[in-house]
């Protein structure tokens, strides 16, 4: 008797963790959808949404058309394109400079090898976008002050270091062996890396050229900064943030988070591999 | 590999080489040439007008407080993260995708979302309104509301930004080995004791390198702030860019780039002293 006694008595002290443990779960997602959900409630309720009080929390009055008033709104759509751009920039450069010093991190001996990775790893302990400051007047002299291919730039000095880290990663991952069976069966330096290692290595590739987005999409200061009229639509909504009314500033909100949501669920598979080489 | 021809490591990494030469190390140099120089002659003016700034006492102030209140609770909250999800089986994958989603939101974006919320007509309001805690729209965002203010600034950078450190820390304990956890558990070491004896002494480098990063991300802290308090709630960076686009003086808005690179700096050497890494111990 005492005995079933004190087995129910301990799966129902069992349940009660799980119980716990599942509310600490769910209740730490909620914590971070429920915001996403109120801004795009926000963004999809128009001025009266804005301004509705006391505030229902249901999606009764939401339709897409306030949301679309905000993109025709001038300056929107332009930003946005710099911003498309900025980043085009920044996955380009940072992949095309990154890669090969990963590849050579990942697979050469070389002296000089330690004090490379010390200053990839200098730039993180450094707020890196405040170096737009001083570049203002050495942009202003070279034509490259309120460009987008200005802003690629400075975002690719956020994102290179990350990019040659992870992809160091990336390139150990593919067993040397292959490389120099492809040596073996003739096939040049060259030919073996686009033959063999790059397919191998792509779908990293891929995962860190998304964080390269990400990175300049998201950037604010740097943008703000060195742009003027042809501005991101971070550094756009920042300047007109203080003149905009509400309903604006929450569809701007949903505008930024939108694409990055996508991308991160695209490279899910990949975060951990990432952040678990990179923070080495 | 082959010694044959050993130029081909430096042909690979010479071009990100220069270009952070150029566009890393030369800014770098200019701005900390920028804050202690006048009109081309090495001087402090720039360094005291910084100081005797009406805000720059309260903006080092407020950032050092909100990195002081962020950073723990992000630490705090990531290592539950990851203890939760190293105990689920199924779900796992889902679990982790939406607690990283806050990851690819901006610092701007994550002001505005607040910024729904903690408005005078937001949704924070509209709930204590309906428990009947309050009577009317309640500001919580202005500077006669510092507290509050400060509250909801915290918030919005523990919301954003803790979704990185988890991800370190995540990948941190993927990599201890579970014969460690089993042994302590077979010796009837307690949950707590595992945590605190063995977890934590090996996700060291992790946590190392989360706090760095975070730290120095929390002194740069500037679109958040501006997009939930405007300029009620003076921060570093928020000085260095109104100096630089408003008053358009570039020199004060350097010699705050170098004071926030001093203080990011003196966090990193801080933690690479405090949290040590010995590498033989790392699994």
């Amino acid at each position: 008797m005492s005995n079933t006694m004190s087995t129910s008595g301990h799966a129902g002290f069992i349940s009660a963790r799980m119980l716990l443990f599942w509310s600490g779960i769910i209740a730490l997602c909620a914590w971070v959808l429920v915001p996403i959900y109120l801004v795009a409630l926000g963004a999809l309720g128009g001025r009266a949404g804005a301004y509705q009080w006391p505030k229902n929390l249901l999606p009764n009055d939401i339709s897409l058309q306030p949301f679309i008033l905000f993109l025709k709104t001038e300056g929107v759509f332009q930003s946005f394109l710099n911003s498309l751009g900025a980043a085009g920039i920044t996955v380009a450069l940072s992949i095309a400079l990154g890669a090969p010093a990963g590849y050579a991190l990942a697979r050469y001996n070389f002296r000089g090898k330690d004090s490379y990775r010390l200053l990839v790893l200098l730039t993180r302990a450094f707020p890196l976008a405040i170096l737009a400051l001083p570049l203002t007047v050495s942009y202003i002299r070279l034509g490259l002050y309120d460009t987008v291919l200005g802003v690629g730039l400075i975002h690719t000095v956020l994102a290179l270091p990350f990019a040659a880290l992870v992809t160091q990663g990336i390139f150990l991952g593919v067993p040397r062996e292959l490389e120099e069976a492809a040596w073996v069966f003739g096939c040049t330096r060259i030919q073996a890396f686009f033959k063999i290692v790059a397919p191998l290595a792509l779908p990293g590739l891929v995962a860190t050229a998304v964080f390269a987005f990400v990175i300049s999409w998201n950037e604010v200061f740097a943008a703000s900064v060195l742009t003027v009229r042809h501005r991101t639509l971070t550094a756009y909504l920042l300047t007109v943030l203080s003149e905009s009314p509400m309903h604006y500033r929450f569809a701007g909100g949903l505008m930024l988070i939108l694409p990055s949501v996508v991308f991160i669920f695209a490279v899910r598979r990949y975060l951990f591999a990432i952040w678990g080489v990179s923070s080495k | 590999m082959t010694q044959s021809r050993p130029w081909i490591p430096y042909a690979l990494i010479l071009p990100s080489v220069v270009f952070l030469g150029l566009l890393f190390i030369v800014p770098l140099v200019q701005t900390i040439w920028l804050a202690v120089s006048d009109n081309g002659t090495p001087s402090l003016a720039n360094m005291t007008t910084m100081v005797s700034d009406l805000n720059f006492g309260r903006s080092v102030l407020n950032t050092f407080l909100l990195t002081l209140a962020v950073v723990p609770i992000q630490i705090v909250m990531a290592l539950t993260m990851g203890s939760m999800v190293a105990k689920m089986n199924g779900g796992r994958e889902t679990i982790l995708w939406i607690w990283t989603i806050p990851l690819g939101i901006s610092d701007l974006a994550a002001g505005m979302v607040w910024l729904s919320i903690l408005q005078n007509t937001g949704y924070l309001n509209s709930i204590l309104f309906g428990m009947g805690l309050i009577e009317r729209q309640t500001a919580w965002l202005t500077y006669q509301t510092p507290v509050a203010l400060f509250i909801g600034i915290a918030i919005a950078e523990i919301w954003r930004g803790t979704a990185i450190v988890m991800i370190i820390i995540v990948a941190g304990l993927n990599q201890v080995p579970k014969e460690f956890k089993e042994a302590a558990e077979i010796f009837g070491a307690s949950p707590w004791t595992r945590f605190t004896r063995i977890t934590l002494p090996l996700i060291r480098p992790a946590l190392q390198s989360a706090l760095i990063l975070r730290t120095v991300l929390a002194f740069e802290v500037f679109a958040v702030v501006y997009a939930l308090g405007g300029r009620n709630f003076p921060v570093l960076v928020g000085e260095a860019y109104n100096w630089q686009n408003q008053n358009q003086n570039y020199g004060v808005a350097a010699a705050y780039a170098v004071l926030i690179m001093v203080i990011s700096l003196a966090a990193t050497l801080v933690y690479l002293k405090v949290v040590k890494v010995d590498p033989e111990r790392l699994p």
